[in-house]
């Protein structure tokens, strides 16, 4: 009997948009042989396949899984509004696009985690799978749902729904839960219950279901095991060596656009510079850096056998990293790229060295440019840790326009800790004056303020913080509309504060919350982070079934020594490390990186037993942001950088 | 010089828009490493020049593509180099030189020939709309135009109709030099394609490039697959393919020879 579900699906086609998101074909794609003895994975990305295609989380698990004899993997996304229909109205189930076979038939549905608002896709995915969105619902049979990524590091808000969470880098855990299903006869063994005990035994590896969480007083008491033998407190896994793991060896070349539609070489993981608005940087720790002479090999491979021409260095600030000079010089000058093929360096540092850099890799095509300071004043800068000066705002952003960029995009949060109306109405004022810079050197320039509200997230020095309301982010954006209203040369972007408060629900979220996502899915509320189909309403009706305000859940200011939702996982971050974080930033008081400076003793290069893989002990050239250089002016401004304005009022004065 | 290859776009592929094809088309001919030309300016991009936009769901035998290459190479030479690099489903049947002075693919060709699926219809039944298709003087036909609907007369460019005799049959690709990577379809995933009668249509490319699905509309047909199979250029009285096939040499031809 055939396994394809190939001549079902194709009919379909010709009814929905973009109906090669449905046929893979990619270069790079496997088709594997499915048989007894190889656990089968489909790796699914809960958002379209345009997003979700390019994540090389999912791509690195899908070679690594298909290069071992016990496993195979292949893939599928969350198929768009148009398809999910004509598939459910004509009964053709999630599937595969390697070889069109139903999810149902896998042993794993591994999930990617990498945004709150997609969870409802999830749900959407495990119900078109065929499957009970409940975990307890599914028959000993039934494939098990994984999940990892960012978001497992708060798992209880798809706590009901997922089988296993695993926390950290998932090159090594991959093969180990591999072992153990081979061990158990695949998810069809009888013994589902030992199946999942034994699944929560390896490293980095969380099974709710051996968890009980208990509440007092409608605030959660306790996340703790149901029995014994498993961990009180689940490790992340991190890779030590990246050298070791050079994935993906075969990126994925797809045959429609997608996001991010360039080779992408992963430089370092991890980040110190310490911002404490961001997770990604606390829960990625420690710095391990690539071998340049690795990255430059997999640049050059990769470009030859994809036929990208860009390649995307990538990291959580690439101009971080100690080969970056060398590395972008070998791209640009190797005669077999002929000059056709542009470098890309995703999180910019914002300092002229960094502008140097880019202007060295953007010899043409020199459209915009993206710096993200984050906060409108050197204040709140120094309360977020994103230790950007005036000076160095300023430098980039004059060499940026001096070197022929004529639009720069900014990024900033609104709703961060201890803000005040000044320093929102200091990213009107910062927009201004960058406008101003890039008019003396071109006639028309844009300057771009893109502004988030600012959610607090797990495992960060801002976790107690509580999230502004969705009024005040209004009213904070209604300041800064006002204040640009007349300004030439810039313009305002701001995200909805209302999904900045459902993205809130769920960052912090308990158990709880479960209930509220599978209340918004069942009410038909999937692609949430797509603006046309996002709809606080079913939010709102899904707190309010569940007994939940959005005053407790996400407006609350926690206390230091109240249990969260997430004490129990762990991203080797010791808490008082974080508390003390959070009261320095209070204290208005900056961090320098701890690569180039003394151990702050976050944890996570002692509780993990991994130290910072940096191949330079100097911090890099020209580097901004407290690597040793001196920050007590940093609020002050060149004057060669005072506007007219600034220049009378100070005579007049 | 300037390489014109024909190419197939058939299976899976077929659903893969005229963009996408231009854009894995830079990147076979990048992968190849052949020598392919770049506009100058500040967003330089390979120069290459596609003819009549496929639509979407359509297969064809015959796309036509122009490669303007900084160094003269035998046509041949480029079809044989890129070849391994396609996806399934995408094969260079034909290569030859673009003659100097000769317009652009887009320009140059008027008309046509497509075979079109008409599912759940008899050849016999299908006849007579035939003849009442072609017997008509005008076939309204209503489309967008700039948020604005209009009206359009079908008829003139409708050249020539016809129920073909037998069933189309299925079409494989051309054999090629070297692995793909994309290995073929499976036999399961071979398309089933329940019987249906097949139109045989050509239609004309000026004023606007007429489709299959507006034709199956005027004749109220359910439309199945659609495949382009000859593309053809007018000049002086006499209907050339962009490629003279008799100059031109066919990848089958070469292969099996060899």
């Amino acid at each position: 009997m055939s396994t394809s579900l190939w001549p079902r699906i194709e009919p379909l086609l010709a009814r929905v948009t973009k109906p090669a998101r449905y046929i893979g074909g990619e270069l790079g794609a496997r088709e594997p042989v499915h048989e007894p003895g190889r656990v089968a994975w489909l790796l699914v990305y809960p958002d379209t396949y345009e997003i979700g295609l390019p994540n090389q989380g999912l791509q690195i698990l899908y070679e690594i899984l298909n290069e071992r004899d016990d496993a195979l993997a292949e893939r599928a996304y969350a198929p768009w509004t148009d398809m999910e229909r004509q598939m459910r109205d004509s009964g053709v189930p999630l599937f595969s696009l390697e070889t069109a076979r139903a999810a149902a038939d896998f042993d794993v549905l591994a999930f990617n985690l990498s945004a709150e608002l997609t969870y409802t896709n999830l749900l959407n995915l495990i119900d078109l799978a065929g499957l009970p969105v409940r975990s307890r619902d599914r028959e000993p049979g039934a494939p098990l749902v994984v999940a990892g990524g960012h978001c497992a590091f708060n798992p209880e808000p798809l706590a009901n729904f997922v089988d296993a969470f695993v926390l950290g880098d998932g090159e090594e855990v991959v093969g180990e839960l591999t072992e153990v299903l081979v061990e158990h006869g695949g998810a069809e063994s009888s013994g589902r219950e030992d199946l999942l005990r034994a699944m929560a035994r390896v490293r980095g590896v969380y099974v709710p279901a051996c968890y009980e969480a208990r509440y007092e007083g409608g605030r959660l008491a306790a996340v703790a095991p149901r029995f014994g033998g498993v961990p009180e407190r689940v490790e992340k896994r991190v890779v030590a060596d990246l050298a070791q793991w050079p994935y993906p060896k075969q990126q994925l070349v797809p045959l429609v656009e997608v996001v991010h539609d360039r080779l992408n070489v992963e430089v370092f993981r991890g980040c110190t510079r310490g911002c404490r608005f961001c997770q990604a940087g606390m829960i990625t720790r420690p710095v391990r850096e690539r071998p340049s002479a690795q990255v430059d090999r997999m640049v050059r491979e990769g470009l030859a056998r994809t036929g990208y021409d860009e390649v995307a260095l990538t990291s959580l600030s690439s101009a971080d990293f100690s080969g970056i000079e060398q590395t972008v010089a070998s791209v640009i000058n190797d005669p077999e790229c002929s000059g056709q093929v542009s470098v890309s360096l995703p999180s910019l540092r914002v300092d002229a060295f960094t502008v140097g850099l880019a202007a060295e890799i953007q010899k043409v095509r020199r459209t915009g440019l993206t710096f993200a300071p984050e906060g409108g004043t050197w204040r709140m800068r120094q309360v977020i840790n994103k230790l950007i000066r005036e000076e160095d705002l300023y430098s980039a952003v004059d060499s940026a326009f001096a070197q022929g960029w004529r639009r720069v995009k900014l990024y900033f949060l609104i709703g961060l800790p201890t803000e005040t109306d000044e320093d929102v109405l200091g990213i009107a004022e910062l927009a201004r004056r960058c406008a101003e810079i890039g008019r003396g050197y071109h006639r028309n320039v844009t300057v771009t303020a893109s502004v988030g509200g600012f959610v607090p997230k797990p495992h960060t020095p801002f976790q107690w913080f509580g999230q502004n309301t969705i009024e005040e982010l209004r009213r904070k954006v209604g300041l800064l509309r006002d204040a640009l209203r007349s300004a030439r040369g810039v313009s305002l972007r701001w995200h909805d504060p209302e999904a900045t408060a459902v993205e809130g629900i769920v960052s912090r979220g308990d158990r709880r919350v479960g209930e509220v996502v599978e209340h918004v899915w069942r009410a038909g509320g999937t692609f949430q982070e797509w603006s046309e189909h996002f709809d606080l309403g079913l939010w709102m009706d899904g707190l309010e079934a569940a007994g939940l305000t959005l005053s407790e859940t996400v407006y609350r200011h926690r206390e230091q020594h109240e249990v969260l939702p997430w004490d129990h996982v762990s991203a080797a971050l010791h808490r008082d490390f974080l508390w003390q974080d959070f009261e320095e930033a209070l204290a208005e008081h900056g961090l320098e990186d701890c690569r180039w400076t003394p151990c702050y003793d976050c944890g996570a290069c002692t509780g993990l037993g991994v130290e910072h893989v940096v191949a330079s002990a100097q911090p890099p050239a020209g580097g901004s942001q407290g690597t040793g250089q001196d920050i007590s002016g940093g609020d002050r401004m060149p004057v060669r950088f005072l506007g007219s304005d600034a220049v009378l009022a100070r005579s007049g004065a | 010089m300037i390489a014109r290859l024909k190419f197939t776009k058939l299976g899976k592929v077929r659903w893969t828009s005229h963009r996408d094809v231009a854009r894995m088309w830079e990147r076979a001919l990048r992968r190849a490493g052949l020598p392919v030309a770049y506009s100058g300016g500040f967003s330089p991009r390979p120069r290459l020049s596609f003819g009549l936009a496929l639509p979407t769901g359509c297969e064809s035998l015959a796309e036509y593509l122009d490669v303007a290459l900084e160094t003269d190479l035998h046509p041949e030479d480029v079809m044989h180099a890129v070849a391994p690099e396609l996806p399934a489903g995408v094969g260079v049947v034909a290569s030859g030189e673009a003659t100097s002075g000769s317009g652009s693919l887009q320009e140059e060709v008027s008309s046509c020939t497509w075979e079109i699926h008409v599912p759940g219809s008899s050849p016999e039944g299908l006849r007579n709309s035939v003849s009442e298709t072609m017997a008509a003087a005008h076939l309204p036909v209503e489309r967008e135009r700039k948020g604005r609907s209009v009206q359009d007369d079908l008829r003139p460019s409708l050249l020539s109709l016809s129920v073909a005799d037998c069933a189309m049959h299925q079409v494989h690709e051309p054999e090629r030099p070297s692995p793909q990577h994309m290995s073929g379809p499976h036999p399961q995933d071979q398309e089933q394609h329940p019987p249906a009668a097949v139109l045989v249509a050509e239609l004309a490319t000026r004023p606007r490039g007429v489709r299959p699905v507006e034709l199956a509309h005027v004749m109220g047909i359910e439309l199945g697959l659609s495949r382009r199979t000859r593309q053809w250029i007018e000049r002086d009285g006499s209907k050339y393919e962009p490629l003279d096939e008799r100059a031109a040499v066919a990848a089958v031809c070469v292969e099996r020879a060899s």
